[in-house]
């Protein structure tokens, strides 16, 4: 008894440990990346200018237009990124599920992308909500064709190979778009495609809170759920849970999240695989209701650490998040493939 | 009987895939804590059976009831207070401990975000020590072995609290120990708890000893169930498996290889068990034997009559009579070979010594 409650308290140290340092580093990042960028602003200033909303008007623009609004939606597409990997991975069962293998990225993209060009050409301006009702669209079409396709294949490797298929289709349908789209558009939609968190406003900051706060939440309140489907569906079911409702939740609020990323930040990829297997890992659990929390927490660490990369390393060229998140990403899931083999 | 004193019953029950019937007309009852095992052979559809039960499938007719109430009616929230599954599908949780998935168990009864409150944590505990699991509680639930994975997973069902468990083959994948370990806590937990287990197994020496109520699953129809004495038949057994008549050994339980087929050359006198090694052992020579004169209540009696092709058998308790003895005689000449094992003669068995001293004279006689 003695042993199992020194074990519990090694336990809840270590949560509390790992969410300590999320948050640390979520704050830390933060202040970080609002104080570097091509244009070098003092702290002082910066201080000045969030908190009383004086300055120079350069300086001024740089934080409040730029800087500010950006950092906001990494941190909060980056959660909701890692949220979404760590539903398709409960929903396949599968460790290496994850919005960008699956095709759900890049179904999102292409009807972002049509949308876009579309509107563009006949309205002339684009709201945020209407291009996020376009990804959300576009995610659960794509899912819609995985799921046809794992009726069929029953090995997951099948299924990932169909998603990356289906991948390949819509990036190229979507690169066909781009070609023949008016030159105007095509440098805002040619940065988007390849995955940005740039050119952010006010504006999306609001609808991605409100989204992601929304889904996020309902992710949550969904902990307990969530933890009896891990089991499989049939031990799911037989604890007392509908799976057929649950999976139809599962699938909108994992499209609904990656299709939210998509629409704003175009297709990143590894996020959604890396950060959870990560939180897990370090965690030491699996269990959702300190999984979920502690994912979000680390996806926007994730996002807002690769976004510092992508901004400065090559400043003032910007590098696309993708490449970013792939070059820290893949190692990991590639490493975290290796292991498991080992364990078997 | 009266249907109302059963605790489960099924009512024209069909069940299979695909709105097609697989077996039909299912009607049985069980009373509360009796322990029910379906046999058959493999692909029978026992486990579809076993899931039209527990909702996983649907019923394609009838239904099954809990004291009067109809299974379809439950919501899966209700029937998962009533109802507890240890399934045959590989579980491959990730970092989980042992103890969580026990708690997993008490899922029905929770809160909205699954918290476990004292009295959760006190029954996870009793569960993990029903199935003396107490020691594994913080292992990593892939890092054991399938006995202790069954273990846990039958802990888990525990927790659940539930007036049924249903088990598809839980003894597959274990090793002797474990089978009988885990085959031991049911019947407690029936005994002392009144749970009613519903399982297939495919050990059907185990069924006979562990079940109070069998069913055969072969074919369209069920067509035999009831108490292991009225099921443990050679006639049942031998046709559920489509098994060589002789084969099944009813008091034992047990099966034996198909006897070896030819002319026999070779007769065996034993008695009080001596005999079954030597009989098994002409079984794996593919070599063809004669055996008597042996008691009907013996112990080398029913592998005998499975192994061997003709047994010359004397009636318990009476002296060997002069037709027993003449046909052991006649089938002593026809061979070339007398293997004697080492038993007493007494009495009433005195005329052995005349068949061992008829061999010794014809030079023919292995003593072992």
């Amino acid at each position: 008894m003695e042993y199992s409650y020194k074990q519990n308290i090694g336990k809840y140290a270590r949560y509390n440990a790992v969410f300590i340092l999320l948050i640390v580093a979520y704050i830390a990042l933060t202040i970080w990346n609002i104080n570097s960028g091509s244009v070098d602003i003092s702290i002082r200033d910066i201080c000045k200018i969030i908190f009383t909303g004086e300055g120079e008007p350069i300086s001024y623009n740089i934080i409040w237009k730029i800087r500010l609004p950006r950092i906001l939606t990494a941190g909060l597409l980056g959660g909701a990124l890692a949220l979404a990997g760590f539903l398709l991975q409960t929903f396949f069962n599968n460790p290496i599920a994850g919005p960008f293998v699956l095709g759900i990225s890049s179904g999102a993209k292409l009807f972002v992308a049509v949308v876009m060009i579309v509107i563009l050409k006949y309205a002339g301006t684009i709201s945020s909500l209407s291009m996020v009702g376009a990804a959300f669209l576009g995610s659960l079409i794509s899912m819609g064709f995985v799921l046809l396709a794992a009726r069929k294949v029953r090995q997951m490797p099948m299924l990932l190979v169909t998603g990356i298929m289906i991948s390949y289709i819509c990036s190229a349908i979507t690169e066909f778009l781009i070609t023949f789209a008016k030159d105007s558009d095509i440098v805002n939609l040619h940065n988007w495609s390849q995955g940005s968190f740039s050119g952010m406003d006010w504006d999306s900051v609001w609808v991605c809170t409100v989204i992601v706060g929304i889904a996020t939440l309902t992710v949550f309140l969904l902990s307990k759920p969530i933890g009896a489907y891990q089991m499989g569906e049939s031990y799911a079911q037989s604890m007392g849970l509908n799976i057929k409702t649950f999976r139809v939740v599962l699938i909108l609020l994992s499209s609904l999240l990656a299709g939210c990323v998509t629409a704003f930040a175009g297709p990143i990829s590894f996020v959604g695989i890396a950060v959870p297997h990560l939180i897990k890992l370090s965690l030491n659990t699996s269990k959702p209701i300190i999984v979920i929390p502690a994912a979000f927490l680390g996806g926007g660490v994730f996002c807002l650490f690769c976004d510092y990369i992508a901004r400065t390393v090559f400043s003032p060229v910007e590098l696309s998040i993708s490449t970013v998140t792939a070059m820290f990403g893949a190692p990991i899931v590639i490493v975290m493939l290796i292991r498991r083999q080992g364990q078997r | 009987m009266d249907k109302n004193c059963y605790y489960f019953h099924t009512k024209d029950l069909s069940v299979g895939y695909k709105g097609k019937p697989l077996i039909r007309d299912i009607s049985i009852g069980l009373h509360k804590g009796e322990i029910l095992t379906l046999i058959g052979p493999n692909g029978s559809g026992k486990s579809t059976i076993l899931k039209s039960i527990t909702k996983h499938l649907q019923a394609i007719a009838g239904d099954s009831f809990v004291e009067e109430i109809s299974v379809k009616s439950l919501s899966y929230k209700e029937l998962s207070k009533k109802m507890a599954v240890v399934l045959t599908e590989r579980l491959r949780p990730e970092m989980m401990s042992c103890r969580d998935i026990v708690s997993t168990g008490r899922y029905p009864y929770t809160g909205t975000m699954g918290i476990l409150s004292e009295e959760d944590k006190k029954i996870v505990d009793e569960a993990l020590q029903k199935v003396h699991g107490e020691d594994l509680s913080d292992r990593d639930f892939l890092s054991i072995s399938d006995g202790q994975k069954q273990r846990i997973l039958l802990a888990r069902a525990i927790c659940q609290k539930p007036e049924i468990i249903i088990l598809d083959e839980p003894t597959s994948f274990l090793d002797i120990k474990h089978k009988l370990e885990l085959l031991t806590i049911l019947r407690q937990m029936a005994k002392d708890e009144n749970i009613t287990v519903i399982m297939s197994l495919h050990e059907i020496d185990l069924a006979q000893k562990i079940s109070d109520k069998i069913m055969c699953v072969k074919g369209e129809m069920i067509e035999n169930f009831g108490t292991p004495k009225e099921i443990f038949t050679k006639e049942i057994i031998t046709s559920l498996y489509e098994i060589e008549e002789g084969a099944y050994n009813i008091s034992f339980g047990s099966v034996e290889l198909p006897k070896p087929v030819g002319e026999a050359k070779t007769f065996v006198i034993s008695s009080c068990g001596s005999g079954i090694e030597v009989f098994r052992h002409l079984q794996k020579e593919k070599i063809p034997f004669y055996c008597g004169i042996i008691y009907e209540n013996d112990l080398d009696y029913s592998v005998a009559v499975s192994l061997a092709t003709e047994v010359v058998t004397a009636t318990p308790f009476e002296e060997i009579t002069d037709e027993q003895y003449a046909r052991a005689i006649k089938l002593i000449d026809l061979c070339d070979h007398v293997i004697k094992t080492d038993f007493p003669i007494g009495k009433s068995n005195k005329r052995i010594e005349d068949l061992v001293k008829y061999a010794e004279m014809k030079d023919i006689l292995e003593c072992r």
